[in-house]
């Protein structure tokens, strides 16, 4: 327990250290959507009858902002101590593969709970934002991060250069955070479009962190959090998997 | 009595190219040991499979009795490795670092310990810096003092003394000299052979892979026959009853191979009546390079 403790307090340290490029900067951008989003688009979009668009836009770059920075957590940390070699300070170390999947994990979702917070504090501010169901919102919050912080873990020991990561994070990560129905109710999409959003895990992250905000959302949030707990239950198999075998990381 | 470091029949592949081959050695508890060989001989392959960082094809490791990948979590506990590459985590300082090195291995308040390693590393001063700030040998120095944070029986140094100035390395030795008496099992690789020879009781030298001797350093240099004779002569030319004595010529100074020292007599009384006079004289007893070139340098060594 004192090593997974250790791991993750020292990935904890490792963000907030840098909080200004880690929390603050992610929560800055995110307002900057939303700024120009809803300039451009209050008054001229409904998506759910009675809710503006604002308030649409709101639980949906929550949501973004904790997807992008929980993947960004543990897939730079480790990304980071592979290339500058202190890797191989937990490698040799009796940490078992269990203790470094739960303590990457862990750092991750505070960090993005953390930056998830400050974006929908921030917007508190400036607009009037319903949380009809938080505990909703936090169950998806959670399950969602759970999985992007997996998929950070495998990213980063998959990629052996910046480079390869970065094309990780552009080509994967960001397009299905985009067109996750963030800016969007997919109900709007050609039927072709939304069958291919059904396809696309992070949809049912949105749809179901929204449900949690303004107690409506585009599909059953049951059926969300089933789809987003089978995602995390493989995605995490296959992390524990990586880090058992020592893919790329024990020769 | 458990072997500090026990290896059998141990073989690592990357594709066709064997890195190990068969390796087989016990080191016990308390020992001094060296292993030795050019680049690329497996010394790094080797310590890696005992840390854990590298998987061995076939056979198996056991450190203090645990076996490397069945019961890692105690053969790492009762390990310790200085690794080769100056690594570091530069979110931290050396404090910091230490602690949290402790953490992993599940030792928490651990800061007496740790006061005392700062201490005895002569990095007490630089506690609080980060790690970015520090110098290479102070890098180097805390690499030291993260392999000792749980006490480990079994210490494994890959070219501790590499890049380092000569201060440095003689208060590392100097340290490890200390940690050695007090009971920790060393285990070092280095190219500088003369330290090997001053600090170890046995090497292993690995060639291609290979164990190609194992032996206290003692034997194995009374196994190189006689020593050599070192002269400054007042004659640049030697007779010809001399030409023949083995030997070689380097910079102006002769040198002969004897066998035993009374040859010296043998060799002094030829000069004398060539009428040659000494100018200078020193004699050369064999040394662990002397065994290192010669086992090296062997075409087919298949001593293991």
């Amino acid at each position: 327990m004192i090593g997974f403790y250790t791991l993750f307090y020292k990935e904890l340290l490792r963000f907030w250290k840098v909080s200004f490029q880690t929390i603050l900067a992610p929560i800055l951008s995110s307002l900057l959507y939303l700024l120009v989003f809803s300039h451009v688009l209050e008054t001229r979009v409904q998506v759910y009858p009675g809710i503006s668009y604002t308030s649409f836009l709101i639980p949906g770059l929550v949501i973004m902002a904790v997807l992008q920075n929980t993947f960004a957590n543990s897939s730079s940390s480790l990304i980071q101590s592979k290339i500058s070699g202190n890797l191989v300070f937990i490698l040799l170390s009796p940490l078992s593969y269990l203790e470094i999947f739960l303590a990457y994990i862990g750092a991750a979702v505070v960090r993005g709970l953390l930056v998830g917070l400050g974006v929908y504090g921030v917007t508190m501010l400036l607009y009037d934002v319903p949380l009809r169901l938080p505990l909703w919102a936090l169950l998806f919050a959670i399950a969602g991060s759970m999985l992007l912080g997996a998929l950070g873990i495998i990213a980063g020991i998959w990629s052996e250069k910046f480079d390869q990561l970065a094309a990780f994070q552009n080509f994967i990560i960001l397009p299905l955070t985009f067109l996750s129905g963030v800016f969007y109710s997919i109900h709007s999409l050609p039927s072709g479009w939304q069958y291919l959003s059904h396809l696309n895990p992070f949809f049912y992250i949105v749809d179901g962190l929204r449900y949690g905000f303004l107690g409506t959302s585009d599909i059953s949030p049951y059926f969300s959090l089933g789809v987003v707990i089978s995602c995390l239950i493989v995605i995490s198999w296959l992390t524990v998997w990586m880090l058992k075998s020592g893919y790329k990381i024990r020769h | 009595m458990v072997a500090a470091i026990e290896i059998h029949q141990l073989y690592k592949r990357y594709g066709a190219f064997s890195a190990l081959e068969n390796i087989n050695l016990s080191i016990y508890p308390g020992e001094f040991f060296a292993l030795l060989g050019p680049n690329g001989a497996g010394k790094t392959t080797l310590i890696s499979i005992l840390a854990g960082l590298t998987l061995a094809t076939s056979g198996h490791a056991k450190i203090m009795g645990h076996d490397v990948v069945s019961d890692y979590v105690n053969s790492r506990r009762n390990l310790g490795v200085v690794p080769q590459e100056l690594v570091f985590d530069p979110f931290f300082t050396v404090r910091e670092a230490l602690i949290i090195q402790s953490g992993y291995y599940g030792i928490r308040k651990n800061e007496t310990w740790i006061d005392e390693i700062l201490h005895r590393l002569d990095l007490t001063a630089k506690a609080d810096t980060n790690m970015r700030a520090l110098s290479g040998g102070m890098k180097r120095r805390v690499l030291v003092a993260q392999a000792l944070v749980h006490k480990p029986p079994v210490i494994i140094l890959d070219e501790p003394t590499a890049g380092v100035d000569v201060e440095l390395r003689q208060a590392l030795w100097f340290f490890i000299n200390q940690l050695n008496r007090e009971g920790h099992t060393i285990v070092l690789t280095t190219h500088y052979l003369e330290e090997a020879e001053a600090l170890c009781h046995r090497v292993a030298m690995l060639k291609q892979g290979k164990i190609v001797a194992l032996d206290s350093i003692r034997n194995l240099i009374n196994g190189i026959q006689g020593c050599s004779i070192q002269l400054r002569l007042s004659s640049e030319t030697l007779p010809p009853i001399l030409q023949e004595w083995p030997g070689s010529r380097h910079e102006g100074l002769h040198i002969f191979k004897i066998k035993d020292y009374f040859q010296v007599e043998t060799l002094l009384a030829i000069l004398r009546s060539e009428h040659i006079q000494v100018l200078e004289m020193q004699l050369q007893q064999p040394d662990l390079e002397e065994v290192f070139i010669k086992i090296m340098g062997a075409e087919s060594s298949d001593v293991s």
